[in-house]
């Protein structure tokens, strides 16, 4: 059983911005910027998509979130913390699942005792119920795992931390289908108002419902940082027949294209974050004007 | 549960909860799932959930009880009527009139369609 918060009714109420990156630069090498003066706020409450092409800089943006590599100037600021102090009390605040991890060869109980008391919130109880749900077979050495179940493992664990920042890199890779369902069940139930987290992602098919927010990053910037919602009251995602001058952008299907169009009837269509990627991408100039 | 491509999810919810009322599935002043359990069934984002709901609370469709939760409103299914209908009106009867003016259909043979189509599923 998914553990389920005992609100029963949501309210977001308190929202603070829990990351605040202020014109940031980093590369890893100073020929070589990979984001440039770099300003972005994220707050509680949210469950962030962070999408890019390859070499764009999403898992470099999320270890500097995370104090696991240090910008060349600007200001990052974590809880209250700058986080390439590495001070314990924001690491403690901080799940960070890495799309490519090394488990060492104990049982799952032996890297639990180690692991563990680093995070006063540890939910021992919770560690078990949700590798229950993804269906780990406890006994076995972590070395010895599949690279999904290794996956299924850290996310148990790092979710099993409390922290209040949850930062996954590409957390969906390597998960099998039923997986896969099981993981948005688990994300849903951990969304609560005071958690942030952040997801990078190429398979936005995976997560498309349970992103709230989308980042995109593109030319060494925020390409785009908007809400679905405003997304959608801004845009419309359609299929038509024909191509006339309204539409922004367009991917040709089977009975004539995908559309991105202005909305300008306050149609209520579904995000369609594959097109709106492609899109951005093309025509970055277009959408510019329309999210400050 | 399949979400379609065609419309915002959050109507599709709103849908999903209009469709166990009238059927009768949830009934006048029951709980309806919490946000989060809604969330976890349908494995969406909370927030969208929380929409869908402040959209049906504004429908007079369910109540929000402060600290317990939403509950089926005494006259759902009123609402869940008069906002279908708008629904249809808006989006769904162009269709269908475009369909009638392009295959150049008469109102009468319509009439006698829809009459038809009453009495054989509903008995009226």
């Amino acid at each position: 059983m998914i553990k389920i918060e005992h609100t029963l009714v949501y309210y977001l109420t308190n929202t603070v911005d829990m990351i605040k990156i202020n014109n940031l630069n980093f590369g890893y090498s100073k020929h070589k910027p990979l984001f440039k003066n770099m300003s972005m706020q994220l707050s509680n409450g949210h469950i962030y998509g962070l999408l890019g092409k390859n070499g764009a800089g999403k898992s470099s943006l999320l270890k500097n979130i995370a104090g696991l590599v240090y910008a060349q100037s600007g200001a990052l600021d974590v809880m209250g913390f700058n986080p390439a102090k590495r001070q314990p009390a924001l690491l403690e605040q901080i799940c960070f699942i890495p799309e490519e991890f090394y488990l060492p060869s104990v049982k799952i109980d032996a890297y639990v005792r180690a692991n563990a008391p680093f995070y006063k919130k540890f939910d021992h109880q919770y560690f078990g119920n949700l590798l229950k749900e993804f269906d780990i077979p406890v006994g076995q050495k972590l070395i010895n795992m599949s690279y999904g179940q290794k996956k299924k493992v850290i996310i148990a664990f790092g979710l099993a931390t409390q922290a209040n920042l949850i930062i996954m890199d590409e957390p969906t890779n390597g998960l099998d289908i039923p997986s896969k369902a099981q993981f948005r069940k688990i994300m849903a139930s951990a969304m609560t108002e005071d958690r942030c987290i952040i997801i990078s992602t190429h398979q936005v098919r995976d997560l498309d419902n349970l992103i709230d927010t989308v980042i995109m990053l593109d030319e060494n910037d925020v390409a785009l940082k908007a809400s679905v919602q405003e997304i959608t009251e801004k845009l419309t995602f359609k299929r038509v027949k024909e191509i006339d001058e309204s539409i922004i952008y367009a991917e040709p299907s089977l009975s004539g294209y995908n559309a991105v169009m202005p909305n300008y009837h306050q149609e209520e269509s579904k995000l369609d974050m594959e097109l709106l990627f492609n899109a951005i991408l093309a025509e970055k100039i277009k959408f510019k004007p329309l999210f400050n | 549960m399949e979400f379609r491509d065609n419309k915002a999810i959050y109507l599709q919810i709103a849908e999903y909860v209009c469709e166990h009322i009238l059927l009768g599935k949830w009934k006048a002043d029951e709980k309806v799932p919490s946000v989060r359990e809604m969330a976890v069934e349908l494995e969406v984002n909370p927030n969208t959930v929380m929409r869908t709901y402040e959209l049906l609370q504004n429908k007079n469709i369910i109540n929000n009880k402060r600290g317990i939760g939403f509950f089926v409103a005494e006259n759902a299914i009123d609402g869940v009527k008069s906002y279908r209908k708008v629904q249809f009106m808006d989006d769904e009867l162009p269709v269908v009139f475009r369909n009638i003016y392009l295959l150049n259909i008469g109102f009468d043979e319509l009439k006698t369609k829809y009459e038809t189509f009453v009495k054989e599923n509903f008995n009226a």
